[in-house]
Parts: C-alpha cells; sequence; structure tokens
C-alpha cells in the first residue's frame, strides 16, 4: 500500500517532464488549465512544442506562443473567447513563425479517440468539401468499404493523434495518484491517449477517489497519471469549474497587453517575477 | 405585467425573434459556445412549445445536458439526436459555404491576411444536424461575399456524400435569407423593420433570388417582448452575462 504518491512532486519538477519539441495536449479554458506548469515552460523556456487543442485551446496557447515556445499549433479554433481573438498566435502565424493544422472539433475527438483506443484511424462525417483536407494531407478520404454493395460512401478518417503529454489541472487527487475531473471528461480522453499525464490539483484528499462510487465514475485511475503537483488555484486567473470564477481582470489585461511583442514582453516579465514570489 | 410603454424591440430581439418559429415542433435544439441570440431564439422557442422542446446549450449550467465530455454533442449530433443547430462565419457566401478559417488566398495558408479563431465543430456539424441555422449580426459586404476565401463547412454536397443535414436560413441584423438545397441559393425572406430591398442588395456580396414582395420580418408582440425581457432574459444570463446585460439591462 502507498502511503504517499511517489509521483507527487514540485511544479518545476513536472514541467521539467516535458522536452523540447514534445507533442502536449491541453485542454479549453473552461476545462481546468494548468496556469504554473506553463509559467515554468515560458520561464526555460521549453521550445518547439507542437500543441494539441482538446479541441481548442485559448490562453495557454498565447501564452507559450509569445514566449517562443511553439513550433507547431493543432487545434479545432484559438481564442481568447469573451476576451477575443488571440493575438500572440495571430502574429505568430502572420511572420511565418508557427506551423497550423487546422481542425475541427470531433476531429480531434476522433483522434485521441484512436489513440486511446490503439488503432490507427477513426472515422468521421463530415469535411468532404471542406478545405481543412486540403490544408490537412494527413486526412484521408476513402470509400467505406462496408457500404452496401453498388453504393459509393466516401467517408474521411482521421490518423490517431498520440500526444507525448497531456496537461491539466484538477480539483483533487488522492494519495494513490487518481485524479478527480468530474464532469470534465474530455480530460479523461487526454489522458488515455497521452504517453504521460502531469497534472496539477488544487488538493491532495486521504480517502481513496475510486472507493466512493459517486467520485469514481468522474476519477482519471492512476494508472494514467505521471507526475502530480500541489498548486492552490492552479487554474488561475482563467478558473475552475466549481471552484473560483475567472479573474476577468487580469484576463483583459493580458489580452490588452499581448496586441504587442513589447507589451507581451513587459507581461511575462512581470508574471514570472510574481510566480516566483507565490511559488 | 406588461406596461404599456414597452420599449420597441432591438435588432438583437428582432433577430431572435425571427429565428425562434424557424424551430417550432423540433425535439431537440443545441447551441454552441459564443451564441447568446440563437441561445435566446432556442430558450424563446422551448417556452412557446408546452415543454416539448429540449434545449442544449455548451457553456450553460441548467441547459447542458451532457456528461461525456467535449465529444458527446457531435456523437449526439451524428446519430441524428439534434434537429437543429446554429453556425456563422467570418465569411458567409451565396452558396451558404462558411469561413470561420481567414481571409486572403488559400495559397498562403495559414499566412492569412485576417485569421479567424477556427473552424469549431463546423466541418462536421454543417453536414449531420438537419437544420442549421445561419446568423451574423454584421450584414456588409465584408462579411457576405460572393465567394469565402476559405471553406470552413461547404453549403452543400455531391449527392454521394452523407448529408443529413445543412443550411436552412440565414438571419443577419437586417434581414433573414431561406435557403434552397437544390440550387444552392439563397432567397430573401423577410426584411427587418425599416429596411429596404435597395439596402439589402448594396450590402450583401453575393447574388440571391427575391419574389416579387418582400414581407417585413414580424417584429415581437407585447406578449413576446415580456417573454425575452423577463424568464428568457434571467435564462440566457446564466450563460451569456454580458449579452444579457446589454441587451436587457438588469436581469
Amino acid at each position: 500500500m502507498l502511503t504517499s504518491s511517489p509521483a507527487v512532486v514540485s511544479v518545476a519538477a513536472l514541467a521539467a517532464r516535458i522536452k523540447q519539441g514534445a507533442k502536449i495536449v491541453l485542454p479549453p479554458d473552461y476545462s481546468g488549465c494548468a496556469m504554473t506548469v506553463v509559467a515554468e515552460l515560458m520561464r526555460r523556456p521549453v521550445r518547439d512544442l507542437h500543441l494539441v487543442g482538446a479541441p481548442v485551446i485559448g490562453f495557454q496557447a498565447d501564452q507559450l506562443i509569445g514566449a517562443g515556445c511553439v513550433a507547431r499549433v493543432e487545434a479545432a479554433a484559438i481564442t481568447l473567447g469573451e476576451h477575443g481573438l488571440a493575438p500572440r498566435f495571430t502574429a505568430a502565424l502572420k511572420s511565418g513563425e508557427i506551423e497550423m493544422w487546422d481542425a475541427t472539433c470531433p476531429a480531434i475527438h476522433a483522434g485521441l479517440q484512436a489513440s486511446e483506443k490503439g488503432v490507427p484511424f477513426m472515422p468521421m462525417r463530415g469535411l468532404i468539401g471542406s478545405d481543412l483536407l486540403r490544408v490537412r494531407p494527413d486526412w484521408k478520404v476513402i470509400d467505406n468499404p462496408l457500404a452496401e454493395n453498388g453504393t459509393r460512401d466516401p467517408i474521411a478518417i482521421i490518423p490517431a493523434i498520440k500526444p507525448d503529454v497531456a496537461l491539466f489541472h484538477a480539483a483533487k487527487a488522492d494519495r494513490h495518484g487518481n485524479v478527480w475531473i468530474g464532469i470534465r471528461r474530455e480530460l479523461m480522453l487526454m489522458a488515455h491517449a497521452s504517453k504521460t499525464t502531469l497534472v496539477t490539483v488544487e488538493e491532495i484528499v486521504e480517502d481513496n477517489l475510486l472507493h466512493d462510487p459517486a467520485l469514481a465514475a468522474g476519477t482519471i485511475p492512476s494508472l494514467y497519471i505521471s507526475g502530480i503537483a500541489v498548486v492552490t488555484k492552479g487554474a488561475a486567473p482563467i478558473g475552475l469549474a466549481d471552484c473560483y470564477g475567472a479573474d476577468n481582470a487580469a484576463l483583459a489585461a493580458y489580452a490588452r497587453a499581448a496586441r504587442t511583442v513589447d507589451g507581451f514582453r513587459s507581461w511575462l516579465a512581470r508574471h514570472l517575477d510574481r510566480e516566483i514570489v507565490t511559488a | 405585467m406588461i406596461s404599456q410603454t414597452l420599449a420597441p424591440a432591438s435588432t438583437a430581439e428582432i433577430m431572435i425573434t425571427a429565428i425562434a418559429p424557424m424551430l417550432e415542433g423540433l425535439g431537440h435544439v443545441a447551441v454552441g459556445s459564443q451564441s447568446p441570440i440563437p441561445g435566446s431564439a432556442a430558450l424563446l422557442a422551448q417556452a412557446r412549445s408546452n415543454g416539448q422542446m429540449r434545449v442544449s446549450i455548451l457553456g450553460s449550467r441548467d441547459q447542458n445536458p451532457f456528461t461525456d465530455g467535449g465529444r458527446e454533442l457531435f456523437d449526439c449530433a451524428g446519430q441524428g439526436r439534434i434537429d437543429a443547430f446554429f453556425l456563422s462565419g467570418g465569411q458567409i457566401d451565396g452558396a451558404a459555404n462558411i469561413n470561420l478559417v481567414g481571409t486572403g488566398d488559400i495559397a498562403t495558408y495559414p499566412q492569412h491576411k485576417q485569421r479567424f479563431p477556427g473552424s469549431f465543430g463546423s466541418a462536421y456539424l454543417y453536414f449531420v444536424v438537419p437544420r442549421v441555422i445561419l446568423f451574423r449580426e454584421e450584414h456588409t459586404r465584408r462579411t457576405l461575399v460572393e465567394t469565402v476565401d476559405f471553406i470552413s463547412a461547404p453549403g452543400t454536397s455531391a449527392p454521394e456524400v452523407y448529408r443529413p443535414g445543412g443550411p436552412y436560413a440565414l438571419v443577419t441584423s437586417r434581414c433573414v435569407f431561406g435557403f434552397d438545397k437544390q440550387r444552392a441559393r439563397f432567397t430573401l425572406q423577410s426584411l427587418h423593420p425599416g429596411v429596404t430591398v435597395a439596402e439589402i442588395v448594396a450590402s450583401t456580396g453575393f447574388g440571391f433570388d427575391q419574389p416579387a414582395h418582400v414581407p417585413e420580418t414580424p417584429a415581437p408582440d407585447t406578449a413576446i417582448l415580456g417573454l425575452l425581457r423577463g424568464e428568457i432574459a434571467r435564462s440566457v444570463a446564466d450563460t451569456y452575462p454580458e449579452f444579457a446585460r446589454k441587451t436587457w439591462g438588469k436581469v
């Protein structure tokens, strides 16, 4: 029996497991973002990340791009939501600094599901006639081999998306390394699909989450979890459902600052200083 | 009580009132993120459906039934469990193709003139949801173009492509267009109060059909305005607090 999980480490140690060039899947802003790990990655800074949004992505991507950590973005959308377009993302596309793999939400889900199942691809309806197929040569259209005799049924196939790392923030883990995500089951999909799953949590609880049937269904078993760090308010300023809301003043200040390279740089310097003080 | 001095309907309220009847009789209407006007229309249609309509609003606390993560809406739609959905576009063209990616020559992708956030679920939902209602407040030649620069999702498909769904109508701040799938073309269906056909022609980048007489989009009556400014406003504020505040003040 484990008395304390060997997987509980510092934020810096967690971030150190994300290597240059890693393919890293991140949740949308509404789902729990590990912002202190993102800050560590920018401090280093890690280079050449391939970001996968599951299926869309916001502040985390814009910040990492601004800090020069990103080579490629794969997502169905990149947006700061009510705070507008993602300015560093937009600028990096324009300058040719990053590569873009535009997607559509269910294609990201399908690719992660293929990885989760250990199969090479998933078929998917829609897409035919979309220019997404022109800019995504890795997506193919095949004839449904099971179609009724004599009928043609073209269908798109999406290759498995196999991230090196899934990274997110959740409300709690237990001493065994199980992580409770509640209704945010895209985090479960991300963990199943990825080689490594790194999580920050608000707290570590005493009781085994899998022993309570009300919690077990919303719990990622430690089987998939590679490392945990405890960070109070770890999803701030974006917010964590049922724990704390967004700090909209801070988010708006970021969106404003990030409109220019200089604005972003001074935001980043202030942000990393603050992170050291509070770490 | 509804007062005698009810303020006239705003543009948002006209658009909401124009969309709601398009949903009449449907069993399940879903609304994506960042869609407050369609969300309000769906809630209005639901309020008038005698409890027959289910409305699922992504991002809502009370109106979101999904428990299996981001994928569930799409799986649900793929099975035909969703009757209507709403899409918008940075550009929408005369064949109902929508562009949510960016402007400029596709040969220079991804270096767009103007980059939009991205396609979201459009390249899938446009195919599988039977009644997709397009909405775009800004009715200009910038947004309503002859041909989109990037097709996130096509308005129509070749006959061999599996496509139970597609565009039904386009609602803007100035008018309502209906869409004919066979001809892949919009028809001007109604003009919002005070708008002329000449204005629509001048502000629309694509060609469209028009009947000899184009009716006015019905403005909400006092009963509907009462509903919108009371029950619906409170419900919308749950998901879209900023929109509710702007449209209806303190709710």
